[in-house]
Parts: C-alpha cells; sequence; structure tokens
C-alpha cells in the first residue's frame, strides 16, 4: 500500500454488497486500485450436513442455499438424484416444475432489479418490481404453505399437485406482467442518469467470461447464447417456445437488457406451460422414493411399512456418481451426487453461479471509480447465501 | 469423442474410461493430470473450454482416500467430461490448473479449504469460505459433525 492509496472495506453491512460481501477495496482518490473480496461470512456448511441427512431431507436445505429461487434449487437437487436412480417423471409434474421455475426466475430478477435500481439511485423501480414480485410470492404462498422456502418438489414428481385457483392466478399474473416489464423499461431503459451509471461499465467479454467459468445472464450479455434450458433441455424445456436474449457489451447496462428480456420470455414459458398443461398423475409411480397415498396409510399394511421406512430410514440409491445442471436465475446451478448405496449421499457438491460469477469482480472494477463497483456487484446478482453455502 | 486420441497421447497414466448415466469419467493418475486437461482443452475433438466445477471427495476409509473431480464443458460441441485423479492421504498434493482456467482460483481455494488438498503452483493457496485460524478441513469424513469443542 503506497502512501497514495487508501484502504477501506466495502460491507459486509454495507447495502449495496447484497448480503454479507465484504470487499476490500484499495482507493487512489475515487479509482480501485484494487480489490479483494472476502467472502464466508454465511458459511453453514450445507455440503456436510448434506452427508448426514437422508436424500428427501436435503429438499429443505436446497432452498436455503440460494433463498431467492429456492424453486430453482429444488428443481436442480431433485431432477439430480431423479437421473441417477433413472425415475421417469410424468409429464404433468414437468409442465408444473417449469411454470415454477420460472415464475422464480420473474421473481428473482425482480428484486434483483428493484435492488440494483436502488443502489444506483433510483428509488421508484424498486415498488414496482416488489408489487409484481409479491404477487408471484403470495402464489407460492397458497400453493405450499411458503414464500421463500417452498420445498414444494419431490424426489419423483411435486409434494401435491396444483388446483384450478393456482391456475387462475398464474394466468392472471402473466395476462399482465408483460405490459408491466414495459413499464419498468419506460422507467429505466433510456433514462440518461440509468445510462450513464451502467453503459460501458463493468465489461466482462465472453472470452473472458468462458475463462473464468462465469454463466447465465453475465454470459449472454457478453454475446454468447448459451442457456442449458435450450442446449440440454431438462423438465420438458425442448417442447416451449423461447428466445435466448443476448447482449454485445459485456456490460451492467446488457445485464439489465438481458434480464429484462428473459422476464419476458419467461412470462411467454408459463403461458404456453399453462396452456397445454397434461392431464394425469404429478408422481412417478416408484415406490423407492415416492410416498404411498395418505389414505391408504389406514388400510394397508405394505403402504404403511413403506411410509415408515422412508421416514425414518430414507430410501438407498444405487451407487455411482452424477453432475446435472439447471439454467437457474443466477447461471448454471449443478449437483454432483456420489452414492456409496446407502441412504445418505457420500458427498453432494453444489456448483453454485453466484460463487463462481462472483470471481468476476476484481476484473470489473479494477481501475474503475468507487461508484462503479456499486452497480457491478449489483449487476452479478449474487446471493450469499449460495456463494457461502 | 474419440477417446483412442487421448490413449494414444496418454500411454500411460490413463486408468480408465467408463460411461455411466451418459455421463463420461475419464480416470487418470497424477501426473499426467494437467497436460490432460491441457489437451482436452485445446485438441479439436474435445474442445473442453468451459471448467463447470472442481471439487473433492474423501473416501474415507478407502484408499486412495481423495479424489479430486473436474467437470469440463465444451460450449462448441456442447457435451461434458469429468476428470478425477485419486490422491493418497499422506500426499495430499495435485498440480493447480490455475493456468488452463482463471475459474480455478476460488474453486481450488475451496477445496483446499474443506478438503485440506493442496494444489501446486497455486499463488494464494489460502482458506476462503472459513476463518484463516479454523483447524481442520470440514468435509473430510473424520470431521466431527458436531463438536469440535470437545475434542
Amino acid at each position: 500500500m503506497s502512501e497514495r492509496t487508501m484502504r477501506i472495506n466495502l460491507g459486509p453491512h454495507h447495502p449495496s454488497t447484497h448480503g454479507v460481501l465484504r470487499v476490500v477495496l484499495e482507493l487512489d482518490g475515487e479509482t480501485v486500485v484494487d480489490a479483494h473480496p472476502d467472502i464466508g461470512f454465511l458459511h453453514r456448511g450445507i455440503e456436510k450436513l448434506a452427508e448426514h441427512r437422508t436424500y428427501h431431507q436435503f429438499i429443505v436445505l436446497s432452498d436455503r442455499l440460494d433463498y431467492l429461487a429456492a424453486m430453482s434449487n429444488n428443481l436442480a437437487y431433485v431432477t439430480t438424484i431423479e437421473k441417477l436412480m433413472e425415475i421417469d417423471i410424468p409429464r404433468r409434474a414437468r409442465y408444473i416444475r417449469v411454470i415454477l421455475a420460472e415464475l422464480q426466475r420473474i421473481a428473482s430478477h425482480l428484486f434483483w432489479l428493484g435492488t440494483h435500481a436502488h443502489d444506483l439511485g433510483a428509488m421508484t423501480p424498486l415498488f414496482y418490481m416488489l408489487r409484481e414480485r409479491e404477487a408471484i410470492m403470495d402464489i407460492f404462498e397458497s400453493l405450499t404453505g411458503s414464500r421463500l422456502t417452498p420445498s414444494f418438489m419431490r424426489i419423483g414428481g411435486l409434494a401435491a399437485d396444483i388446483d384450478g385457483d393456482f391456475m387462475s392466478a398464474v394466468k392472471a399474473f402473466t395476462d399482465t406482467f408483460t405490459d408491466r416489464v414495459g413499464d419498468y423499461e419506460t422507467l429505466l431503459t433510456a433514462n440518461p442518469i440509468w445510462k450513464s451509471r451502467t453503459k460501458g461499465v463493468g465489461v466482462l467479454a465472453a472470452a473472458e467470461c468462458i475463462n473464468l467459468g462465469v454463466t447465465g445472464p453475465m454470459l449472454r450479455s457478453a454475446g454468447n447464447d448459451w442457456d442449458i434450458r435450450k442446449s440440454h433441455p431438462y423438465s420438458s424445456y425442448e417442447e416451449f417456445h423461447f428466445e435466448i436474449p443476448t447482449g454485445k457489451a459485456g456490460d451492467v447496462y446488457d445485464r439489465y437488457l438481458v434480464r429484462i428480456g428473459e422476464m419476458r420470455e419467461s412470462a411467454k414459458i408459463i403461458r404456453q406451460a399453462v396452456d397445454g398443461l397434461p392431464a394425469g398423475p404429478w408422481l412417478a409411480k416408484d415406490a423407492r422414493t415416492v410416498f404411498p397415498e395418505k389414505k391408504e396409510l389406514n388400510t394397508n399394511i405394505a403402504a404403511l411399512i413403506s411410509h415408515f421406512g422412508l421416514v425414518m430410514e430414507g430410501f438407498k440409491v444405487p451407487p455411482g456418481e452424477v453432475y446435472h445442471s439447471i439454467e437457474s436465475p443466477r447461471g448454471e446451478l449443478g449437483f454432483y451426487v456420489v452414492s456409496d448405496g446407502g441412504a445418505r449421499p457420500l458427498r453432494l457438491r453444489v456448483r453454485p453461479p453466484s460463487f463462481v460469477n462472483l470471481q468476476g469482480l476484481v476484473r470489473m472494477i479494477r481501475g474503475k471509480l468507487l461508484s462503479d463497483a456499486v452497480a457491478v456487484i449489483g449487476a452479478i446478482d449474487i446471493v450469499l447465501a449460495e456463494v457461502d453455502r | 469423442m474419440n477417446f483412442d486420441l487421448i490413449k494414444d497421447k496418454f500411454d500411460v497414466g490413463i486408468i480408465g474410461v467408463t460411461t455411466a448415466h451418459d455421463e463420461i469419467t475419464v480416470t487418470v493418475a497424477r501426473e499426467i493430470l494437467i497436460p490432460l486437461l491441457r489437451f482436452l482443452k485445446e485438441e479439436e475433438e474435445f474442445a473442453c473450454d468451459f471448467l463447470t466445477d472442481l471439487c473433492g471427495v474423501d473416501y474415507l476409509p478407502q484408499s486412495p482416500r481423495f479424489q479430486v473431480v473436474y467437470h469440463l464443458y465444451s460450449l462448441k460441441h456442447k457435451h461434458r467430461l469429468r476428470v478425477k485423479v485419486a490422491i493418497e492421504e499422506r500426499d495430499p498434493v495435485v498440480d493447480s490448473c490455475l493456468s488452463l482456467w482463471a475459474g480455478a482460483d476460488w474453486l481450488e481455494r475451496e477445496c483446499f479449504d474443506l478438503f485440506g488438498i493442496i494444489f501446486n503452483g497455486h499463488p494464494n493457496l489460502q482458506r476462503i469460505l472459513l476463518p484463516t485460524d479454523f483447524a481442520g478441513h470440514p468435509l473430510r469424513k473424520d470431521f466431527p459433525l458436531e463438536g469440535i469443542k470437545e475434542q
């Protein structure tokens, strides 16, 4: 540290770090000479806990990885175990999962945009975005009983079927939502203050994203259209028509445009899934993992024994290892699970998009202004619970 | 993917190529790990330009005890590849792949933090999630889930 520079802490308790992130900044005046992110404040040892929980019990822990996109975490986790056990999921359950995951993507992007715009001095957008996000939270609450931690997906299907109220609420939401996105754009897209704070700020070119492993909207804003929903469709995404919004510059402004575009596309996917929702079962017929129906328990001893076994001991997973990933709102969310044949995983590894994407921070803010650092941290869209696990 | 290319290039050191659940796993000896990763990244047939993930696994009480698992991805061919290397407890060292992917930085630090695996050549191999004065490596199987203080 030379005499000219000053070292200050941004965070861990600063609103613009979106959680308990500490960045040690070395400043020369207002210019960032160097930055050292310090993470781990929220480390709860979820991967260690997973080794001591049954496969079903981990579903509630997966909610707590990325609490702004809990449905996506549920989906990534259950599809990984289903791949390992080769369980075939009924089409209706897959469609419902898509609806929930896309609602969650919209909710996550809305919260991101509201808080990010707030960081950059735009107070108003937050209120509009939280209004729509609240509608999604209400839908989740009425379906699952919980707003942030739904734990709604099960290995083999869902916790319950959806009902008419859910369908009409989702329809009502998608009917108006595309117009609402237009409203947000009138607040920000052509706003000169917004543009001067975001254009050309925090540029990360596609080649650099690939070198760093950065995925999701950050990679797409740099012009690469890689999206797991298209390149490796899971949970019946191949049956829907949607575009992958991309940017060119790879700056904060393009990340904003990409996420705005993604919200529109998600609404399109939800609409298609609601209109084409197949009838039929919402749970796989697989006695290894799926709980018997509650009414069976009073009359059928085999069902009672099966239920008891699933609750008390969990189910055994054949030995093997599997990696599976989905496109979460933040990028590639993957699970790598190793089973030794027991009822608990030998190893459960989360491939967290926030953690990997945050690595790009130092490259994006070195040599830039302190106020740009705030814009860049916001535009990565990190959730510290996922960074630290 | 034509794995004869790998076998031609590395006549010793490739322990096995297996396929399960539509996923391909290449198990290699520690000596050829970095040359192999470089080959997979640069050879057109594989073109694995993306380091998706890097993590450790503890197979206690088996020997060798640890594995380091690399998940590679090719944006060009849209395929995944898993590379595994086994290492002994008494010598938990592998070479760093930071020269191939800048994204390996934090992933290797995390693996060091939680497993105590040392990545040779990493310029800043410090704890990343846990405090610097923390004793032990929690994802090891002999690290208790509860009650560190009683030890």
